[in-house]
C-alpha cells in the first residue's frame, strides 16, 4: 500500500504563468509517455514478474513515477494559475478550459485523453521489461523536447530533474532484465504459453538466452543499461543544499 | 521564517532523494554492503531532520499528526508555490 508524504519529490516554484507551455507539458501527465502511463504500467506489471529483484524494481519505480505525476500536475497547475479564460483560450487551452476549468485532467499535448492502450502488460517478464526500457527512453526524449520549448529556468529545473530520473530508471530496468535473463537461463524454463510448448517442443535453452542490451547483439548495443553504474554517479540535483547530499557511492 | 522552513524541507528532500536512489540500486544489487551502509546512514539522518521539521512546522504524513485541531488539512499542500 502507499503512504503519502506531503511534499514534492523535487521542488516546483514557478513565478511566471505560461498556459501555452502548460498545454504541452500536460502530455507528461496524461500522454503516451507520461508519468501516469509509467506508474500504471510498472505497478501493473509487477504482479506477474517471477523474479524478486524485478518485482522490487517495478514496485519502487512505479511508486516514484506517482511522485513524478504529482510534479507534472504541479507544473501545469502553477503555469495556469490565475490566468483569465480569455488568455487561456488565446493560448490554445479553450477546449480544455471549457471541459475542465483549472482542473488537471490526464490528456496529451493535443487534449487527447489518457488510455490504457498506452501501456503494455504482457505478463511475460522479458516483454514487459524491454517495454519498460523503451518507455523510459520515450519519457526521456519527451522531457528533452519540452525543455527545448522554454527558457524559463523555473520550469526547466524540475523538467531536467525528471529527465535525469528517466535515465536512471532505464539503467535499473536494464539490470532487472539482466537478472531475469540469468534466472531464466539457470534451468530449462518455458517463458511461452503452455499450448505453444506442446505443439513444438523448445530446446533446453531459454528463448531469452541471446537477447539483451547487455550482450553485443541487441537494440541498445551502444548504450548498455546493464553496465555497472552505481547510484548518484552524477552529482545529486540537490547538491547545493547540504554536505550530506554530496556523498557519492564509490 | 519562510526561508528556514524551505531550507529544512530542501535538506529532507535531498536526503530522501539519496534514499530512493540507493533503494533502487540495492533492488538490483542486494549484496552491496557499502551501499547498504550509506542507505542506513541516510535514513537515520533523514529521520532526524524529519522529526525536527514536523515538530516545528507540522506533519508530513497523516499519521504524524499530533495536535489540535487536526493539522493534516493545513496548507501549504505540495502543489502550492
Amino acid at each position: 500500500m502507499w503512504v503519502y508524504e506531503k511534499k514534492l519529490q523535487y521542488p516546483v516554484k514557478i513565478k511566471n504563468c505560461n498556459p501555452r507551455l502548460a498545454k504541452y507539458i500536460i502530455t507528461q501527465y496524461g500522454g503516451p509517455d507520461g508519468e501516469l502511463a509509467a506508474s500504471l504500467r510498472y505497478l501493473s506489471q509487477r504482479y506477474s514478474m517471477p523474479v524478486e529483484a524485478a518485482k522490487a524494481t517495478l514496485n519502487d519505480i512505479g511508486t516514484e513515477e506517482l511522485a513524478h505525476l504529482e510534479i507534472v500536475g504541479t507544473i501545469v497547475y502553477q503555469l495556469t494559475k490565475g490566468v483569465p479564460p480569455q488568455i487561456l483560450e488565446k493560448e490554445g487551452l479553450g477546449g480544455y478550459y471549457a471541459d475542465h476549468d483549472r482542473g488537471i485532467y490526464p490528456v496529451n499535448g493535443d487534449g487527447v485523453p489518457f488510455t490504457a492502450a498506452y501501456i503494455g502488460v504482457k505478463g511475460d517478464p522479458i516483454a514487459d521489461l524491454v517495454e519498460d526500457l523503451a518507455a523510459e527512453q520515450k519519457a526521456r526524449a519527451t522531457y528533452e523536447g519540452l525543455i527545448n520549448m522554454t527558457d524559463d529556468p523555473d520550469v526547466i529545473d524540475p523538467l531536467r530533474f525528471l529527465r535525469e530520473r528517466e535515465v536512471v530508471h532505464f539503467q535499473r530496468f536494464g539490470e532487472a532484465l539482466r537478472i531475469v535473463q540469468e534466472k531464466l537461463n539457470e534451468k530449462p524454463f518455458y517463458v511461452k504459453k503452455p499450448d505453444y510448448a506442446k505443439e513444438k517442443p523448445l530446446s533446453n535453452v531459454s528463448p531469452a538466452a541471446n537477447i539483451g542490451p547487455g550482450s553485443n547483439v541487441g537494440p541498445a548495443a551502444n548504450v548498455s543499461p546493464a553496465a555497472n553504474v552505481g547510484p548518484m554517479t552524477n552529482v545529486s540535483p540537490f547538491s547545493n543544499v547540504s554536505p550530506a547530499a554530496e556523498k557519492k557511492k564509490k | 521564517m519562510h526561508d528556514a522552513r524551505e531550507k529544512l524541507l530542501r535538506e529532507i528532500q535531498a536526503l530522501e532523494f539519496m534514499e530512493i536512489e540507493l533503494n533502487l540500486y540495492l533492488n538490483t544489487h542486494p549484496y552491496d554492503q557499502q551501499a547498504l551502509m550509506i542507505f542506513r546512514n541516510t535514513v537515520q539522518q533523514r529521520k532526524m531532520l524529519l522529526d525536527n521539521y514536523e515538530r516545528m512546522y507540522g506533519p508530513l504524513t497523516a499519521s504524524a499528526s499530533n495536535s489540535f485541531p487536526w493539522p493534516w488539512i493545513e496548507s501549504p499542500w505540495p502543489w502550492e508555490a
